[in-house]
């Protein structure tokens, strides 16, 4: 019995952390939600929750998510596998994940820049044709989501794919199977613990992505986190705010079962904004 | 393990010596000047900062100066009070606000005899009757700017003219539930500070209207947005528009005939101020004429200092796109402090305009 006393004193920072940083908080915020803005305790916030705005904010959150993570799956499974056949390993991977350091604010005033009308790229549209507005666009919103969340999403892939054993391949193909069969019943299935993660790890952000949504889209793309940001900092009706951001965890939480997995080996510690 | 432990030992030893040594350094600069000091919380670019020198000089007070970037926050600091904050400039509605919750100590107009260079028209407001509380500093309106560059000769007169198809895409507007709320109340000739969920109603859905010719609703970025031509129009304060046409000269700016709002910046003592005898030391020096002058012409806004722009140029002084005259002004209405829950309203009425704005 003795040798467990040690065991739980290793522990108790742990449960310290869950307790503080992850309990309480969560806690605090669904307390507040039962609150109107006058302090008074009230259901009212969850009937506001269903108005019509904010329902369909909720919606338009999710179908921007959706294409953000859809678009980034596409670019990254590809260049997941390609990663794991070239030489350089590391060094590749290195690049990817470089530009996640840096600010995303600062990534996305430089974004201003270069969508802007006198901007680089519209430098090039301009020796074609007229300028164009790509800034404060749907397009621009979503390429700046995907090039902002795309580390995210082919760190698991590739972690997953690297550690295929490649004697798999040569067994699918002795078996006569084609290159397009290999992929889709041998790589894929075995990859797909990689591709859960990733969606974690974007998808869930993606659905609160609220500094772009202002600087890139010009406010066009609404997002919950826009509601959340605007609830607690201008009206400062943190009842209303919490109780978004209640939804909000709800709606992790389904996406993280529907994502869950038993073996979370290709999983990655995802950066949450 | 032990590596792991000793290298923290020594880090933490590190900062608390650091620590220790820059509570020695902050103690020596407040004794060795000799002088008191004041701390004075501002927005940003609000103030000359040559004037702030020759108030350290003059009155041998050190000013610790720092910024803010809206009235919450400013209110926040305040109220949970962990610095001493001596002079602040929030906007009238903020004032009443911090009246209502005692965050405000009552200025001593004795202390204060440079206040007679203020335009009476700016004392005695709604807000502050007295000017128990606040002192003037700048003043301005919401209204249009607009780059007559880019336009093929639309001028803006009215609210309604925002509305017109050959503009689509091009208004940019100020992220901030008020002025985009107030511009559909306008628009309809109901009053800004309307409470009324009918008129409310009514213009969020006139603003809905406008969406096909909305280009974003952003920030301070406007006014770089504007500067370098990426847009061609913006509902956006006073203030900005003259940050604009700075840099830009093809930039006008409009106020429409249906009336707009008028705002005011002034000056208060917090409740937290530790040397509020420097607070009215430092709020008489920047009302004195030529302070007042050369500060109205590094930020650009508009002064209530009568004496003030008797000496700055009648140029600016005459344009009556910044120096409304006092039948202009008539039309122009000043915020109330409507409450949370009708700021509330404001907001998700303006959170729904934001969503239905691109169908």
């Amino acid at each position: 019995m003795k040798t467990k006393a040690p065991r739980f004193y290793y522990m108790i920072p742990y449960y310290l952390w869950i307790v503080l940083f992850v309990v309480a908080p969560i806690a605090l915020v669904v307390y507040y939600s039962f609150f109107n803005i006058t302090g008074d305790f009230t259901f009212s916030n969850y009937q506001n929750f269903f108005s019509s705005v904010y329902f369909r904010m909720t919606l338009s959150s999710f179908w921007y998510a959706f294409l953000v993570t859809l678009i980034t799956i596409a670019i990254a499974y590809p260049t997941a596998y390609w990663l794991t056949k070239t030489k350089n390993k590391q060094l590749w991977l290195l690049l990817i994940i470089i530009p996640s350091w840096i600010n995303l604010l600062l990534k996305a005033y430089a974004f201003i820049g270069i969508f802007g009308l006198y901007g680089p790229v519209n430098k090039v549209i301009s020796t074609f044709g007229s300028r164009q507005q790509i800034l404060f666009t749907d397009f621009s919103f979503i390429f700046v989501a995907v090039y902002i969340f795309i580390p995210f999403m082919i760190l698991p892939i590739f972690n997953s794919l690297d550690k295929l054993n490649p004697a798999l391949f040569d067994a699918s193909r002795d078996l006569g199977a084609s290159s397009w069969v290999t992929f889709r019943r041998v790589i894929f299935p075995l990859t797909l613990n990689g591709v859960k993660s990733g969606i974690q790890a974007v998808f869930i952000p993606a659905l609160s992505l609220f500094v772009i949504t202002r600087l890139i889209s010009g406010n066009k793309v609404i997002t919950l986190g826009t509601a959340i940001e605007q609830q607690f900092l201008v009206t400062q009706n943190w009842g209303m705010g919490s109780t978004i951001a209640v939804f909000l965890i709800l709606f992790m939480i389904i996406v993280m079962m529907l994502t869950g997995q038993k073996d979370r080996g290709g999983a990655i510690s995802g950066k949450t904004k | 393990m032990k590596e792991i432990l000793r290298a923290s030992i020594a880090i933490l030893l590190i900062v608390a010596l650091l620590f220790y040594g820059v509570s020695l350094l902050e103690k020596g600069s407040a004794t060795t000047s000799g002088g008191t000091t004041i701390t004075v919380f501002n927005w940003g670019e609000y103030i000359d900062p040559e004037l702030i020198a020759r108030f350290e000089e003059e009155t041998n007070t050190k000013v610790i100066y720092e910024t803010f970037d809206s009235n919450e926050a400013m209110m926040t600091k305040i109220e949970q009070g962990g610095t001493s904050y001596d002079v602040a400039m929030p906007s009238e509605y903020a004032i009443e606000k911090m009246k209502e919750s005692e965050l405000l100590l009552p200025i001593d107009h004795e202390k204060i005899p440079n206040l007679k260079n203020i335009d009476p028209y700016f004392l005695d407001l709604p807000f502050d009757p007295g000017n128990k509380y606040s002192i003037p500093y700048f003043w301005g309106t919401v209204g249009i700017a607009y780059n007559p560059a880019l336009l093929e000769g639309q001028s803006f007169e009215s609210w309604n003219d925002l509305w017109d198809p050959s503009l689509k895409e091009e208004v940019i507007i100020v992220d901030s539930a008020r002025e985009a709320i107030g511009m559909g109340l306008n628009s309809l000739n109901y009053s800004l500070n309307s409470t009324d969920l009918s008129e409310l109603r009514q213009a969020t859905d006139k603003l809905k209207t406008l969406g096909p010719n909305v280009k974003a609703v952003i920030g301070d970025e406007i006014v770089e947005m504007m500067r370098r031509e990426e847009a061609a129009i913006a509902l956006t304060w006073s203030g900005q528009a003259a940050d604009m046409m700075f840099v830009n000269e093809n930039i006008d700016y409009s106020v429409p005939k249906e009336g707009s709002n008028l705002w005011f910046d002034n000056m208060v003592i917090p409740k937290t101020a530790g040397n509020a005898e420097g607070a009215h030391e430092f709020i008489n020096f920047m009302l004195e004429a030529e302070v007042a002058a050369q500060n109205t012409s590094y930020v650009g806004y508009s002064t209530p200092n009568q004496a003030a722009t008797e000496l700055m140029d009648a140029e600016v002084i005459e344009d009556e796109r910044f120096y409304p005259p006092e039948e202009l002004r008539e039309r122009l209405e000043v915020y109330k402090n409507l409450g949370p829950e009708m700021l509330g309203v404001y907001n998700e009425l303006f959170l729904e305009f934001k969503m239905d704005m691109k169908n």
